[in-house]
């Protein structure tokens, strides 16, 4: 599959008649969106604000974050199987409106959505300090159940991001990139020095509020299989989940995935880039077995001789992820980890659930467990009524002036184990 | 905290769905249970079916307490 | 205008007095014998003692050894608790600044003695403590993550070097000045993580990672994965209808409303929950908070992680002795490895107190 992706600058954001980009600002009609979210009955109101970087602004609770992309042309829409029709992605053209956010916020649907500070000593621990956030603050019906709530939230996101992203569709990208993995064989081939190198993308699928969706379908319901890097890069995953914020896999973060885009990097130079083998991480013991037997067995099927594991999520999936890493260095197929640590507040605990030995490459996302301090914010989109209960929050974390002590943990994708991050942890 | 258990000198079974990381934290008496969801029982069987279930779990963990081992073991 | 910044002490007493150090020593090093002499009690010198002269010299002139105290290994091994007290009141009224102990190279009882000394003094006087130690050396596993412990060579030919290396990092420590890596200051890697922000992002050092690894160059892991300590099995019950059983759960189970605010991930507590004269855990008593998975299920019927319907009927039915009259509870996601294990050791002494002679931990 050959992708071109082009990438339309924005660096602001601003209320307009229509939605549309000039010069770098993106105009948003804050009516249409309104509109377009209370197509759903499940939700019984909705407002939309805007967060720019540097600003003293506080989101929360924030459910996900969306990247506006829009498909010109290549056949499918975005976030096929979730909004739109189930089609394959991945090929022909998409631009994205970079330096933009859908942010979708509101009261919480459990207690594990985090906050974004757009300025002050939280905001370098996330990446949507430095984008300009459409927040859709939804309020859902009265007496709706959670899962419910979730999914009327999560599509909500994604309707508004796809309606931004048609302003993308005929403005000319600054950027181009142009992403091609081919077929196996004439991979392989057209690069034979080269070490053949894969991605398994562990997508979360505990169950309520820890879900992730492939063109639609639930990952829990999968078997693993194997993705071409591109059709990420349309929206064909797609977060339903709210995990520990500082680990929240964002829809965002799935269309800009970070290994798949640095191995992508050096394509051609100094490694084969192959492919992605998706798996997930479910909750009863016979599906860890099965999804580590079959990651293991692709990558041995694919003749890969190394792979980059991320996973998303920290305790359960810590099992899942020392499983994939046990079973495929057995294959002779080498291993790196990207993860985060939870080493306690002190840094003195053990880091992981879990540990094999073959885990002996791990590359750290820092530690979640730490303790921050930051400032009040003047504006608060969304409320801050849930913060002592989020996880990260305890009680007497939200100070009577507004200012907040609590884990990093808090932060939305502050600790974010697929490597996008700067953060690390060493040992001191 | 199942090895301070074990530690303190009182046999202890430790009853889990992630049987994995139980055998990695050294957890010596262990009995799998069914789901994270519901580790003791299965709701979707209905709840007769589900309470002879957790019956039959802890008769299992019961069994474990009272059967010698030398190192770690799972009691499937 | 110049600012010069003076140490803590002068500032706060407006003199130029020196810091005060006191330094610990074993029979050895005070020359008073081998290990014929390992069992002398301990003893206080005023002024240096043996090595306290290097000690005193790496320090420099802002600093002087107050006393030393001398004490035998073996002494201290078999009596900690009452060796370390009386060390404690011996250095009291010299109201120290700085403990130094040690170094103690490759010898095990010393290094032991040197560690358990420093971290208690540490929290003792809440000063600043240190010693020295071979990486092998016993002491250094069970304290490093305590106290500071530079690595020295194993033996006391390395004086020389190590003892500069100590007062170096012994002047940061009571100026307050920011400590670096262990490479960079010399001291054995605690196991403390500590987050910075790399030059390059994750997923990028990971290819550069994984390109080594396939290449078969040497490569670094950011985390080296931990190696879990293990407990041997008690011995099996030899008659559960003759014991008391108790009920310990990760699951998060709490009474309704979590009267004691138990965290649903990274628990700092754990509770204690009267079961008496319960048949069953029912919904409107008992709730779970464990924030790590869906808890639809277990809200509606709690006996899913706490079994007490079955485990009251088989108590009943004479199949287990009696069931201990409370659970315990906590929440296993987040917590770190280091509370669960103080959580432990606490409620195992009430289990012990109570005839509690079999224990079911549920998880979920």
């Amino acid at each position: 599959m050959r992708l071109e992706l082009g990438k339309i600058k924005i660096n602001n954001v601003q209320f307009g008649e229509k939605t549309e980009v000039v010069k770098g600002t993106l105009y948003v009609n804050k009516d249409e969106i309104i509109k377009l979210v209370l197509e759903d009955d499940r939700i019984i109101s909705a407002d939309v604000e805007l967060a720019r970087p540097g600003e003293s602004v506080r989101i929360a609770p924030v459910k996900d974050v969306i990247e506006p992309r829009v498909k010109v042309s290549g056949g499918g829409e975005m976030f096929p199987g979730s909004i739109n029709k189930v089609r394959q992605v991945g090929s022909g053209r998409t631009h994205a409106l970079v330096g933009a956010a859908v942010v979708t916020c509101g009261r919480i649907v459990g207690f594990q959505e985090g906050l974004i500070d757009m300025s002050g000593p939280a905001a370098k621990y996330t990446p949507f300090s430095e984008t300009n956030n459409i927040c859709v603050v939804i309020e859902p019906a009265k007496g709706i159940e959670t899962h419910d709530y979730e999914a009327a939230g999560r599509i909500a996101g994604l309707k508004v991001a796809a309606y931004i992203g048609e302003a993308g569709r005929n403005t000319e990208p600054d950027e181009v990139v142009v992403y091609e993995t081919k077929p196996i064989l004439e991979q392989v081939n057209e690069y034979p020095g080269l070490p053949k190198i894969g991605y398994v993308h562990m997508l979360q699928s505990q169950g309520l509020l820890h879900d992730t969706y492939y063109y639609g379908v639930d990952a829990k319901l999968m078997v693993p299989t194997f993705m071409y890097p591109t059709e990420i890069m349309d929206g064909a995953i797609v977060s339903g989940n709210c995990v520990a914020p500082c680990d929240k896999v964002t829809t965002f973060h799935h269309l800009n995935n970070p290994v798949i885009e640095d191995l992508y990097k050096r394509h051609g130079k100094d490694l084969n880039f192959i492919g992605v083998i998706l798996t997930n991480e479910n909750v009863f013991l016979a599906d860890k077995e099965r999804s580590s037997d079959m990651t293991a067995k692709l990558c041995e099927f694919l003749g890969l001789d190394g792979v980059l594991i991320t996973e998303e999520g920290y305790g359960n999936p810590d099992t899942d992820l020392m499983m994939n890493c046990k079973k495929v260095s057995q294959k002779g197929v080498k291993v790196v980890l990207i993860t985060d640590e939870f080493p306690g507040r002190d840094g003195k605990s053990q880091s992981l659930a879990d540990a094999v030995e073959e885990g002996d490459a791990l590359v750290s996302c820092g530690n979640g467990n730490v303790i921050i301090n930051f400032p009040p914010m003047e504006k608060v989109i969304g409320t801050l009524d849930f913060i002592e209960t989020m996880i990260g929050g305890y009680e007497g974390s939200l100070k009577p002036d507004g200012s907040i002590e609590a884990e990093l943990q808090i932060v939305i994708a502050s600790t974010i184990a697929n490597g996008y991050n700067k953060l690390a942890a060493k040992g001191y | 905290m199942v090895k301070e258990i074990e530690r303190a000198g009182i046999p202890v079974v430790h009853m889990c769905t992630v049987v994995p990381i139980s055998l990695t934290i050294g957890a010596n008496r262990i009995v799998p249970a069914i789901g994270i969801p519901y580790p003791l029982g299965d709701p979707n069987l209905g709840e007769e079916k589900s309470k002879k279930l957790r019956r039959s779990l802890v008769e299992k963990a019961l069994k474990a307490l009272q059967t010698e081992i030398t190192e770690q073991t799972v009691f499937e | 205008m110049d600012i010069i910044s003076l140490p803590q002490k002068d500032i706060k007493e407006g003199t130029m007095e020196k810091i005060k150090v006191i330094h610990y020593i074993n029979q050895f090093f005070a020359q008073i014998g081998g290990e014929e002499k390992a069992d002398i009690e301990p003893m206080l010198k005023e002024g240096i003692v043996g090595p306290g002269i290097a000690l005193k010299s790496g320090l420099g002139e802002d600093y002087e050894i107050a006393a030393t105290v001398i004490c035998g290994d073996t002494y201290f091994g078999g009596n900690i608790e009452k060796a370390t007290k009386t060390i404690i009141e011996m250095i009291r009224p010299y109201k120290p600044d700085l403990f130094v102990a040690g170094p103690a190279f490759n010898a095990g009882r010393y290094g032991v003695a040197c560690g358990a000394i420093a971290k208690a003094v540490e929290k003792e006087f809440n000063i600043p403590v240190i010693t020295g130690m071979y990486k092998e050396n016993p002491g250094a596993d069970m304290f490093k993550k305590d106290i500071y412990i530079i690595e020295t060579a194993n033996s006391a030919a390395d004086m020389r070097k190590a003892m500069p290396k100590i007062c170096k990092l012994a002047k940061k420590l009571v100026n307050g000045e920011e400590i670096l890596s262990p490479s960079e200051e010399g001291y054995l890697e605690r196991g403390i993580r500590v987050n910075y922000f790399n030059e390059k992002r994750g997923s990028d050092r990971a290819v550069d990672l994984i390109l080594k690894k396939v290449a078969g160059e040497p490569y670094e892991t950011e985390y080296p994965m931990p190696v879990f300590d293990r407990v041997p099995p008690n011995p099996a019950v030899k008659d559960i209808s003759k014991v008391k059983v108790a009920v310990v759960t990760s699951g998060g189970i709490v009474p309704q409303g979590n009267p004691d605010r138990i965290e649903s991930s990274s628990a700092t507590k754990y509770g204690i929950y009267d079961i008496t004269g319960l048949n069953s855990m029912t919904k409107d008593k008992f709730m779970t908070v464990h924030g790590g998975y869906d808890r639809t299920f277990v809200l509606e019927n709690p006996n899913l992680v706490v079994p007490l319907d079955v485990l009251r009927e088989m108590e009943k039915e004479g199949e287990i002795g009696e069931l201990a009259n409370y659970f315990i509870a906590t929440t296993g996601t987040g917590t770190s490895v280091g509370n669960a294990k103080a959580f432990g050791e606490q409620f195992s002494k009430k289990l012990v107190a109570d005839g509690v002679g079999a224990v079911i931990l549920t998880s979920t």
